[in-house]
């Protein structure tokens, strides 16, 4: 085993790539949790994506609908953090406060996807338009609230936190590493494994999902079978709201206690991507969603802990901004060479117009 | 030279209420939602409550914008990347393509202008003006080449794309800004003035020669897209891709040229800012010129001609916002609340246009048909 490594370290470019893959077979087990972690808003925006597309509403306002929820869950902790206080509780540090502005923040989420469902199924507005107007509006709306809360210079209602699972179960050998990847997380992101089997299962195994993908795909069909196309449009686009606000609210009230100005950073977008690649289905989105989030977090590893040797001087030479600008390439790439073999529901992005009765 | 008869004067009048009255009431709409949040912000901020603290603001915003001619001039100045920015995405429109990505190519246009520009800032004028904007453009139509190739080529769609770009962008600069173009030894990341590559200023204290190159681009592009072949090839394929291939036009190749020239408009606008008024960069450079540019072009429905007013009303706010942020205490994040109401009546529409009766009047957006339906692209592009 050790003459066919020394031959391997032997060649160059071959050498190095064995390098790598040993240096992310050993970093990729204590990172694990974090590349979960950061995968959640991706999956919750892309889940939000597949229930939206499959029923045939592009929806890019996912990014404006997070920042939003974002926003608004970290507003209202700040408002009432003062007059309801509360000590944490032992389960997730879960406050009064903390729970009420969760509500607040989905409640803003359905508010935007309703508006959303109506602009693209009512009004029959281009769904592109439509969303990135949301995403224009979301921005100035919480970058112009922010700057009058700021001033106050406010405190935070803190933020959920994670679980710690027994060391009895994270230091079992070989699959220590992948239950503590799961158990010790906060609550939104260990709910985001429990939606993706939902929704994988609801789609392709219940009524609901039948008719959705039908509506998505043939609506004329599926209103000549009595399905009405148009509520369940409604149903599907305002609900997936709740799934965008979802990622929100992690952002400002899990992997944070904050709120900063365009603190999604584009992952509305990447969520979309995510979507693509896992060809609008749940359990591919959340699959894309790791492969882009261990890229970010993998760049993020290699600027604070490199690696020895030749591959870590090779590493630590590439600058900083290559890794963060490496989940956006990488977001191209793959949709570059994806996209042509994914194939989106038929009747994606086409208003419905029912046909009038004579 | 004869009179216009009434008639054909009241047809004109006619036909500029048809375009322009629903701009005007989605303007109108989204002051007055301005005033209400203004209102809500106060019972929020808590404090004294101002009843006409809106009106203030607003006369503060066009005091800001017109109240002196050096006002005006600071308005035409941050119109100018405007227009660039509102063709940028106009063009792509035309194309049926939607062009997210103008601030990715804005930053990479400022980036080429400001390397150039540096590098022959002790030439004569009249030659490093000339190849710092060539640069600029150069790095801009790069920037928008790359997005249409991959439409073009693997149904990629610009949206994700160009979004995508537009981060990547950040760092790209940020990386040369603290790299091979940053002064040395100087403790923050700047890069030195591009000195004679600056444009001249023409009148004012600032008003500079890229006002001027606006005006030229708009006038050259509505040339473009209705009397030549080329634009006539872009608006059809915009309208109907299939149709266009079945006239023997090559959609594919349009997306691509397309894209490439919104970038180059893109990268003028970023070469605007650099050479007319910022002549250096800092690695934090960034403007809202992208997404400003969005909104200039959907209010203008992307023609040439409708960008010079839609470009003015948001550069005009942008100059107001200072002001107004003084002297009545509003953050100048509301321009972008203002902004956004703007579009969302104007997506609205059709609804609009059944609350109140508007006679006449043209559909406010009009995009083609095509940029939700190219949307994932499973089917080729013909």
């Amino acid at each position: 085993m050790d003459v066919i490594a020394n031959a391997l370290y032997g060649i160059p470019i071959l050498g190095l790539l064995f390098q790598f893959g040993g240096y992310l077979i050993a970093i990729i087990p204590p990172i694990a949790p974090i590349i979960l972690r950061s995968a959640t808003p991706l999956a919750l925006g892309a889940l939000c994506g597949v229930m939206c597309e499959r029923s045939g509403v592009v929806n890019i306002g996912i990014e404006g609908t997070m920042l939003a929820a974002a926003f608004t869950g970290w507003a209202v902790g700040v408002g009432l953090a003062p007059v309801l206080g509360g000590t944490p509780s032992a389960i997730f540090g879960a406050t009064p406060v903390l729970l009420i502005a969760l509500g607040a923040a989905l409640l803003v989420s359905l508010a935007i996807a309703a508006v959303h469902a109506w602009l693209s199924i009512t009004v029959r507005a281009d769904q592109i338009i439509s969303g990135t107007i949301i995403n224009i509006a979301a921005f100035g709306v919480t970058g112009y609230l922010n700057a009058i809360i700021a001033k106050g210079s406010p405190t935070s209602a803190g933020a959920f936190t994670a679980w710690t699972p027994p060391s009895a179960l994270t230091d079992l050998p070989i699959v220590g590493w992948i239950l503590a990847m799961f158990l010790a997380q906060g609550p939104i992101t260990m709910s985001v494994l429990v939606l993706v089997v939902v929704l994988q299962v609801l789609l392709f195994r219940s009524r609901w999902g039948l008719r959705t993908r039908a509506v998505g795909e043939h609506p004329k069909a599926a209103e000549t079978v009595g399905i009405d196309v148009i509520r369940i449009r409604y149903r599907n686009v305002i609900l997936a709201g709740l799934l965008a606000g979802l990622a929100g609210a992690f952002l400002s009230m899990e992997s944070t206690n904050s709120f900063q100005a365009e603190m999604t950073a584009g992952r509305g977008y990447i969520a979309l991507a995510a979507m693509i690649v896992g060809r609008w289905t749940p359990v591919g989105a959340l699959l894309a969603a790791l492969l882009f989030s261990s890229f970010e977090a993998i760049g993020q590893v290699l600027s604070f802990r490199p690696p020895g040797g030749e591959l870590g001087d090779l590493l630590t030479a590439v600058p900083g901004q290559v890794y963060s600008a490496l989940p956006y390439l990488v977001t191209i790439i793959v949709l570059a060479g994806v996209v042509g073999r994914s194939i989106p529901p038929a009747a994606d992005g086409r208003p419905y117009e029912r046909e009038s009765a004579t | 030279m004869t009179e216009a008869s009434p008639r054909v004067r009241r047809r004109a009048l006619a036909r500029i209420w048809a375009i322009a009255a629903l701009p005007l009431l989605a303007i109108l709409i989204a002051l007055i939602v301005g005033a209400v949040i203004i209102l809500g912000s106060e019972l929020i901020a808590g404090g004294p409550f101002n009843p006409i603290l809106p009106l203030t603001a607003y006369l503060a915003l066009i005091q800001g914008a017109f109240g002196t001619f050096d006002a005006v001039v600071d308005t035409l100045v941050a119109t100018s990347p405007l227009v660039f920015g509102g063709l940028a995405v106009a063009v792509a429109f035309r194309a049926g393509l939607f062009n997210i990505g103008a601030q990715g190519q804005f930053l990479m246009g400022a980036l080429g202008a400001v390397a150039a520009g540096v590098a022959v800032s002790g030439q004569p004028s009249i030659i490093a003006i000339p190849i710092a904007v060539a640069a600029g453009v150069a790095a801009g139509a790069l920037a928008g080449f790359i997005p249409g190739f991959l439409k073009a080529t693997s149904g990629a769609h610009e949206v994700v794309t160009t979004i995508m770009l537009n981060y990547i962008a950040i760092q790209i600069l940020a990386l040369l800004v603290s790299g091979p173009l940053k002064v040395p030894n100087s403790p923050s990341p700047v890069t030195f003035e591009v000195g004679n590559a600056s444009y001249p200023v023409l009148f004012g204290p600032n008003g500079h020669l890229g006002i001027v190159i606006a005006v030229v681009a708009v006038v050259v592009l509505s040339w473009v897209l209705y009397r030549t072949t080329l634009g006539f090839e872009i608006r059809a394929v915009g309208t109907n891709p299939d149709a266009a291939a079945n006239a023997g036009m090559r959609p594919r190749g349009i997306t691509v040229l397309s894209m490439t020239i919104a970038g180059a408009l893109a990268g003028l606008a970023g070469t605007d800012v650099v050479l007319g008024s910022a002549h250096h960069m800092t690695s934090s450079f960034g403007t809202t010129v992208g997404f400003d540019s969005i909104a200039v072009a959907l209010l203008a429905r992307s023609e040439p001609i409708g960008i010079l007013p839609a470009a003015l009303l948001f550069g005009a706010m942008r100059a107001g916002a200072d002001l107004m942020q003084i002297k009545a205490q509003i953050p100048r994040e509301l321009v972008d609340v203002i902004q956004a109401t703007i579009l969302l009546v104007l997506v609205a529409t059709p609804v609009l246009r059944r609350l109140i009766n508007l006679r006449g009047t043209k559909a406010a957006i009009a995009p083609p048909p095509t940029i939700t339906r190219s949307y994932g692209s499973g089917e080729a592009q013909p």
